[in-house]
């Protein structure tokens, strides 16, 4: 069970706390009428379903109650940063800072030599 | 009766001398006795019968890894358990077990003849020999093969013990309780920090159980285990768990451990549980689990009596039990050296060690001699004989170039083998950590890891007690570091260190037809090595695919034992080193585990909640008969005396259109939506028109997902200017407001909004008949009911029975009808002040089917049964509540998407059976021409189906391609036993002309 860390509640939390919510920064057209048919599909129902970094929404459900969005590496599941619903998708330097600060150690080898 | 235990051996409780039955025959055993230890105690090595083969077998190990021995165990007061471990399960008073997969007895077993029928079994047997001829599938193999093969039977009674779990964190865990598990955890706990330590055994220990003689600092390895164990104790911040299995580990250091709690006990306290669930949440994990004793691959090696060298030394050292009086052992390891001096200073004797390399450590041999053991260097073991036990041995020498010379046979009553070590690295492979191959050591270890985890000792190739202790010392005081405790590991001086050198290899050479040698590298599966070169051949290359098609390492070990020699022998076979064939990935849990452990609580009443309204104990005392909707129980119908359901739902419609009707309708979704922009909000979310309803009107809303498709529907009151009572469907509430919830917090966050769940602040009582206005007329304040005043689709705030209400004037029924909504605490008072005031008019309860009934002659739908998530607002006949002038709502731009403007959607319709007793089948198909060949085209389904007792007929709702324009067409229905006829008609059934509403 993952850990995950509410950005509103400032606190990391057990997974079934919380439920999953498709990919993030996909904003509703302020204006869908304006669309095409095909600009509209996309808008619906195309994802980018990466092999790595996922940026995604989750909701603190069984918590806060409020949505705010993740970076997961979808091989390893390892949340990088989690950050509030409206604030800009965080760039490449933010995520590897935020990964570092929670998990500098965490793949390191421990001894495991024989 | 034989005895084989030795006196002043072992650390069994000789005080404390315990009755068992195995098979129906009475044995005794001793307190900390295992099932296995007792009967090897007695003589008895035969407890089994192998999976396909039915080949006698035997104890094997002494641990958890077993795959023979497997028993039927029975605890008494119906807790049977099959397939249990004879080596984990402990003796008590009055224990009963029995052998498995035999008939009649385990000593003449009919399914024994698949031992004859061998060849026929092998490699990818199951893809194979079934697939020819097709009447063997049923007559034979199916029935015969599949009966005959398998392990015990599955308890038919209810489990009658309870399960726990909990939760736990820790800045320490330390899985297993040896040398190196017990070195760490002193560490981390003289440190500080908070420790859980677990070892699956019932004593923590771990291989010091079975050293006495062992000299650790100055103290035998007992009673430094004793005070050891003392120390632990003593510390607050350390929680040691025996009999605790760390079953799987999972991501941020999330262990799942398995507590066994009662299975050893003769008499289980009242409401104890059996076993508890801990789920751990460990800043820092150290895996010290040691490592399991490889078996040799040679033809006989699973005889009973035929046993791994270390095993035969627990139940030496640890028992006090020997397993024969006349042994042989064959290695290619040290450790069954020390195995069989250990047995030939208790007084069996030791007829020969056979060891397979050409040289072995000098003083090993002048040991042997000294005790006047034979010793055979460089021969190898090309077979056993004995039918229910081992009776001797065949011995080969092994020339230059391995030619395989003269045998020679020697008796004996037992056969102890060891093959080496393999390093216990399954919870790390949990981790998805990976693993690097010591081509010294010929072994799999950890690599890099994904977690905040170390191993240490054998667990991670450390062998030998010294270096178990350095190395446990170590990884505690390291892991207790990094969770930030200090810590200094102690040193450790140990005497008596047994030596640990070996190879590895595959099958032992033979002089005979390694094709045809029952070598079994899974015992538990009966995988032969002769199946895995067979797999070889047939061109599985993938130790993936060697594995399914063998079932090599895929019975309920997990190939504890087989997984590397059966690697062994595939990579021999390949010509490819062993690195390169890999290893097959282990999953937990890491013993086979209970359903009742991972079940926990969550059993019975707490499998699920069931929710009860405030009115449901009335109905209950009412005798209305339940069904489940959604996680609520609702009143289904009101049986009277004498009455069916069919009987009991046409009086409860009769009563709604000729006088009045009560329901409960409190599991409606209702959802305050309160805030300036409250209009605003509404008018996105639902595809209706929210800015000019008035205050005290409602209206039915619909809402849509993004994609234009039905979602839920109900009818909203406007209470005031910024103030919204929206219902939903009873299984839609949660769903609709995180719907709402996620627009307004992600995309409109700028709406003055707020929402908030009042489906269990309100009890809702419907009311429907014509005498309904009549009924609560009396008894309701500050609000004018009358036609004028307050009309169909009004609501308003009053007090009804002296209390508060949210009076809404609405019909699900087609009769003039109220939702009386009072706070929920007084739910059952009004229901039941105007249930004893409505007797004058024949009030009469009504549930769900009845409600059911009425609103599909009504031609009202309900979403999630008339619609299934792909049904526009049109297809549903609903285009009349979609606001087209409104500029977006959400789904808007979906329903001017081509697809959903075709002319050939499937669309609602009535359907009137031609035979008008045929109630149809709700889900059945429908078809143009029923005459056409199968598979038929079929043009849509029947949504709703009931019999009307207004109308003395059937009537039934149907989506069918293009249906509206199929008005009077007749379609099909194939049923089993008849294929029925039906028109297509309009939905509503009954007053089209919507006179009732308002009568
Ligand atoms: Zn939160």
């Amino acid at each position: 069970m993952l850990l995950i860390r509410c950005p509103y509640c400032e606190a990391e939390r057990p997974e079934v706390e919380f439920t999953y919510a498709g990919e993030a920064h996909i904003a509703r057209p302020a204006d869908p009428s304006a669309l095409s048919d095909d600009e509209w599909r996309d808008f619906l129902f195309i994802r980018t379903n990466p092999r790595g970094r996922h940026f995604e929404r989750w909701r603190h459900m069984h918590g806060c109650g409020r949505f705010f969005n993740a970076v997961r590496d979808t091989v390893t599941d390892k949340f990088s940063m989690t950050y509030k619903a409206g604030a800009p998708r965080p760039s490449d330097e933010e995520i590897a800072l935020a990964s570092s600060a929670t998990a500098d150690s965490a793949a390191s080898v421990k001894d495991a030599r024989p | 009766m034989s005895n084989f235990r030795i006196a002043g051996k072992g650390r069994v409780n000789r005080s404390r001398q315990l009755r068992f039955s195995f098979d129906g025959v009475d044995y005794t055993g001793y307190e900390g006795d295992t099932l296995a230890s007792a009967l090897l105690a007695n003589g008895v090595h035969l407890v089994g019968r192998s999976f396909k083969y039915h080949r006698p077998r035997g104890i094997l190990t002494a641990g958890s890894e077993e795959p023979n021995a497997l028993v039927g165990s029975n605890r008494g007061n119906g807790r049977f358990e099959p397939n249990t471990r004879a080596t984990v399960l402990e003796v008590f008073e009055g224990l009963k077990t029995e052998s498995q997969n035999r008939w009649p007895s385990l000593t003449r077993d009919i399914g024994a003849v698949n031992d004859a029928l061998y060849m026929l079994f092998s490699a990818g047997f199951y893809y194979k020999t079934f697939m020819w001829p097709k009447s063997f599938w049923d007559k034979v193999y199916e029935p015969v093969i599949r009966n005959a093969a398998g392990l015990g039977k599955a308890p038919t009674a209810p489990d009658p013990d309870s399960y726990a779990s909990r939760f736990a964190h820790c800045d320490v865990l330390v899985v297993g309780g040896g040398a190196a598990g017990l070195a760490a955890a002193l560490e981390a706990g003289r440190s500080g920090a908070s420790v859980i330590l677990c070892d699956e055994q019932s004593e923590i220990g771990g291989s010091l159980l079975a050293e006495p003689t062992a000299e650790i600092n100055g103290q035998l390895a007992w009673d430094w285990l004793e005070d050891t164990n003392a120390a632990l104790a003593a510390m607050p911040n350390v929680t040691v768990l025996p009999r605790t299995t760390a079953i799987g580990y999972y991501h941020q250091n999330f262990v799942g451990l398995c507590q066994r709690l009662t299975d050893h006990l003769r008499i289980v306290p009242d409401g104890a549980p059996r076993e508890r669930m801990w789920k751990v949440r460990a800043k820092q994990v150290v895996l010290a689990q040691g490592a399991i004793e490889k078996p040799l691959v040679f033809a006989g090696n699973d005889r009973p009596g035929v046993m791994l060298a270390g095993a035969a030394r627990t139940y030496l050292n640890r028992y006090g039990v020997k397993v024969g009086n006349w042994v042989v052992a064959v290695t290619s390891h040290d450790s069954a050296w020390h195995a069989a001096f250990d047995l030939a200073k208790a007084g069996v004797e030791v007829a020969a060690i056979v060891d397979v390399r050409g040289t072995v450590p000098t003083q090993l041999v002048a040991a042997a001699d000294a005790l006047r053991i034979r010793t055979l260097i460089g021969w190898t073991v090309t077979g056993t004989k004995g039918r229910l036990r081992v009776s001797s041995v065949r011995v080969n020498p092994v020339g230059p170039g391995g030619k395989v010379g003269g045998a020679e046979t020697i008796a004996c009553d037992t056969l102890l083998m060891s093959g080496g070590w393999t390093p216990s690295i399954h919870l790390f492979s949990h981790t998805q950590g990976s693993l690097t191959w010591n081509e010294d050591g010929q072994m799999f270890l950890p690599g890099r890891g994904k977690e905040e985890c170390r191993l240490a000792g054998a667990g991670k190739g450390r062998f030998g007690l010294k270096a178990a202790f350095e190395d446990g010392a170590a990884a505690g005081s390291a892991a207790a570091a990094d969770a930030g405790f200090a810590a200094q590991p102690a040193a450790y001086h140990v005497e008596g260190e047994l030596s640990f050198t070996g190879v590895t290899g595959h099958e032992l050479p033979t002089d005979r037809d390694p094709g045809h040698a029952k070598a079994f590298v899974d015992f538990q599966n009966d995988v032969m090595a002769k199946d895995i070169r067979l797999a070889v051949r047939e061109g599985f290359k993938s130790i993936e695919h060697i594995k399914r098609y063998t079932t090599n390492g895929m019975a309920t070990d997990q190939g504890k034992l087989s997984n590397i020699n059966g690697l062994a022998v595939a990579s021999d076979a390949l010509k490819r080193p062993i690195p390169a064939v890999g290893l097959t990935t282990f999953r937990p849990p890491y013993t086979p585990t209970s359903f009742g452990t991972f079940a926990g609580y969550n059993k019975g009443a707490l499998f699920e909640v069931t929710r009860k309204t405030p009115i449901d104990g009335w109905a209950e005392e009412n005798g209305a008969v339940y069904e489940p909707v959604s996680l609520w129980r609702r009143a289904w119908y009101f049986p009277q005396v004498g009455e069916d359901m069919h009987a009991a739902v046409a009086r409860e419609c009769k009563a709604v259109r000729t006088s009045v009707g009560m329901f409960d309708a409190s599991t409606l979704g209702k959802i305050e939506i309160v805030g300036p922009d409250a209009a605003e909000f509404m008018n996105r979310m639902y595809t209706n028109a929210w800015t000019k309803l008035a205050p005290g009107r409602c209206r039915y809303g619909l809402l849509l997902g993004e994609d234009g498709f039905i979602r839920d529907d109900g009818v909203i009151g406007r209470l005031a200017q910024d103030r919204f009572h929206v219902t939903t469907t009873t299984g839609g509430a949660a769903r609709v407001l995180g719907m709402m919830e996620d627009y307004l917090q992600t995309e409109w966050p700028d709406l003055k909004v707020w929402l908030t769940s009042t489906t269990e602040q309100w009890s809702v009582i419907a009311l429907q008949g014509p005498n309904a206005r009549k009924l609560i007329e009396p008894f309701v304040e500050g609000i004018d009911l009358s036609e004028g005043a307050f009309p169909h689709m009004a609501v308003a705030t009053g007090k009804i029975c002296g209390v508060p209400t949210r009076l809404f004037r609405v019909s699900f029924t087609g009769e003039l009808g109220f939702e009386i909504n009072v706070p929920a605490r007084y739910g059952r008072a009004v229901w039941e002040k105007l249930f004893e005031a409505g007797q004058r008019f024949g009030i009469t309860p009504y549930g769900t089917e009845t409600m059911h009934v009425l609103r599909a002659e009504k031609g009202y739908i309900i979403v999630g049964q008339d619609t299934d998530g792909t049904l526009t607002p049109d297809d549903a006949g609903l285009s009349w509540a979609v606001g087209k002038t409104k500029p977006d709502f959400v789904g808007k731009r979906s329903l001017s998407r081509p697809d959903m403007l075709a002319a050939n959607r499937k669309q609602l319709v009535g359907l009137l059976t031609s035979d008008p007793k045929t109630v149809l089948e709700e889900g059945a198909q429908i078809v143009l021409d029923p005459n056409q060949p199968v598979p038929m085209d079929m043009v849509g389904h029947v949504t709703s189906s009931y019999w009307s007792a207004e109308l003395g007929r059937s009537i039934a709702f149907a989506v069918i391609q293009g249906g509206r324009s199929l008005q009077g067409k007749t379609v099909h229905v194939p049923m089993p036993d008849k294929v029925h006829s039906a028109t297509i008609t309009g939905m509503v059934f009954v007053d089209p002309e919507n006179t009732r509403l308002s009568a």
